[in-house]
Formats: C-alpha cells, structure tokens, sequence
C-alpha cells in the first residue's frame, strides 16, 4: 500500500523524478492560476455581472472577512498569502472527487514546504509592521526567561502545522483504501464524503493558524504599549 | 525468538496500543470541547460565529495529537525503519 503520492513515479530520469505530488501540485497551480486569469479578464464593475466573477467574489470577501475577525487590520495586506494557502489547500482536497486523482497535500513534502512558507512569512510580516527590535522583543515577552520557549514554540508550531494537515488528508486516502478490501460497496463512498468535509475544515484551520500566527507577531506592538507592572 | 520477530511482534503491539490510547486522550478532551461549546451556543447564540470558529481551530488543534498518534502508527506498520534495518 502506498503511504503517500510521492511513491507513485510517472517518469524518471536519473536523479530527477517526476512522482504524483509534483505532477498534481502543478495541475492544480494552473487551474487556479488560469482559471483566475480567465475569471478576472473581463470583469465588470456594474450590477451585471457573470456567475464566476460572483463566485470569486464571494470567495474573496469571505476569505478578507475571516481575516479581519482573527485581528489582522488590514486584510488585503495579508490576503495574498493567506488566501493563496486557504485555496490551495482546499482545492487539493476538493479534487479527490476525481478517479485516479491523489491529493499533493497527502505527501509530508507538500505540507512541509507550505508550513516553510508560514514560519518564514511570521517574521516577515512581524518585522514589517513593527520593525526588527520590536519584533526580537516580542520573543522575551513575558521574561527573557520565556526566550527559549517562545523560539521551541515557533518550531513545534510549524512541525505541527505540517503533520497535522498531512496525517490528516493521509488518512483519509488510507482509510478508503482498507475500506476497499473489507466492503468494496457504497460505503468508501461514504467515508469519501466525510473526506471531503475534512479536507475543506483543514484549509480553513490551516489558513486561520497561519492568520493566527501572523496576528500575534504583528499585534505584540499593542501588547507592549500597555502599561506593564512589573517592568 | 529472532530479531526480526521480536520487532514485528513490537512494532504490532506498540501501533494498537498507541492508537487506542492517541484517540482515548482527545476523544475525552473534545467531549469537553463540544458539551461546553454547545451549551454556551445555547446561552449566547448571538456569538455563534466566534464560537464555533473558535471550537474549529480548538477541535483542530485538539485533533492533531490524535493525528500524530496515527501517524507514528502508520510508520510503525508500513515504513518501520527498525524492521528496514534488520532486513537490510
């Protein structure tokens, strides 16, 4: 049984494989990149407008409102990359309602390189917002006993977020196929559903995670302002 | 008994008794989660936006020890690197 799409090799030259996770990866970049393209082409700003530029919008909107609620001010600052997350992960795991397709998000490799992404893109927005000796400050927040701590934290929290989004679109493949062997009939249907449901709540928390995250290293400016006892 | 026994016998040991307890644990925990959420749904539905995102992220973050647990019980079956080693 194989673990993970990694394993599946379509071609192979030497050194350089080219296995299911990147071949679907790719795919799914150029729907999206096309079909957005396609989508904002002829966009109009009148009342009259076509069923997919409502669609995108709805999306958009909705995406920018989640934002805003976890704390973060100015969504669109931080809409490209959240929402680039949000809808790739959820197209990946929407796509499995195609035979013969293998979600990227199923191989550690995939989720690794996007929880790179948001442990890379926390300082880059925290610097940003609040510059480079307010952002190191933020690490001894409580004490400089907690420096430690706060760095160990920043480097579970980004294991975590690649495991549990692997583990999670994983076994959902691995379930349906060792339901396949025991009741081949409707009910890998079933659990196919609820793999569904699973990949799009998993979109949704990896991106708010990765909102969440972001919110704490931009927002830790206010924390510090407020008038502290001790120190 | 030979090495490689002894490891396959662990290993299978160790991936039920891990999965039983790795989803015991959070099972537990996101009971808690849910009876409360739901009862303060039931006081304040007028929050129910924040609650149940805030329920998500937490069943999330809850379910991810569970997810660990599955993951380590997966390698213990099917990528054991013990058992590559002997065999190897």
């Amino acid at each position: 049984m194989r673990l993970s799409a990694d394993e599946l090799i379509f071609w192979q030259y030497g050194f350089f494989k080219l296995n299911a996770t990147i071949v679907f990866t790719w795919g799914l970049m150029l729907v999206l990149a096309v079909g957005s393209k396609l989508i904002t082409r002829k966009i109009s700003t009148d009342m009259k407008r076509s069923r997919w530029q409502n669609l995108l919008e709805i999306i958009i909107t909705g995406m920018e409102k989640q934002i805003e609620e976890v704390g973060l001010g100015q969504p669109r600052k931080y809409l490209p990359f959240l929402g680039t997350l949000f809808l790739f992960v959820a197209a990946s795991s929407l796509c499995t309602v195609i035979p013969g397709y293998q979600p990227p998000t199923g191989s550690l490799s995939t989720t690794t390189a996007l929880a790179l992404c948001v442990f890379v893109s926390v300082p880059f927005f925290g610097i940003n917002e609040q510059g480079v000796g307010n952002y190191i400050k933020s690490y001894m927040q409580p004490t400089p006993i907690m420096l430690p701590f706060n760095i160990l934290s920043e480097l579970t929290r980004t294991l975590a977020l690649a495991v549990r989004l692997f583990g999670n679109m994983m076994s959902g493949a691995m379930i349906v196929g060792i339901l396949l062997t025991l009741v081949p009939f409707i009910f890998p249907i079933i659990m196919t559903v609820l793999g569904l449901l699973t990949g799009m709540v998993q979109a949704y928390i990896f991106s708010i995670l990765a909102a969440v995250y972001i919110a704490a290293a931009t927002r830790a400016r206010v924390a510090s302002l407020q008038p502290n006892t001790k120190h | 008994m030979d090495n490689m026994t002894i490891i396959a016998v662990a290993s299978i040991i160790t991936a039920g008794i891990t999965t039983g307890f790795g989803t015991m644990a959070p099972a537990l925990g996101e009971g808690r989660a849910v009876a409360t959420a739901l009862s303060s749904l039931a006081q304040q539905p007028d929050a129910s936006a924040t609650i149940t995102r805030t329920l998500f992220v937490g069943l999330a973050m809850i379910e991810s020890t569970a997810i660990y647990c599955f993951v380590i019980t997966m390698i213990l079956i099917f990528v054991n690197p013990f058992w590559n080693h002997v065999i190897a």
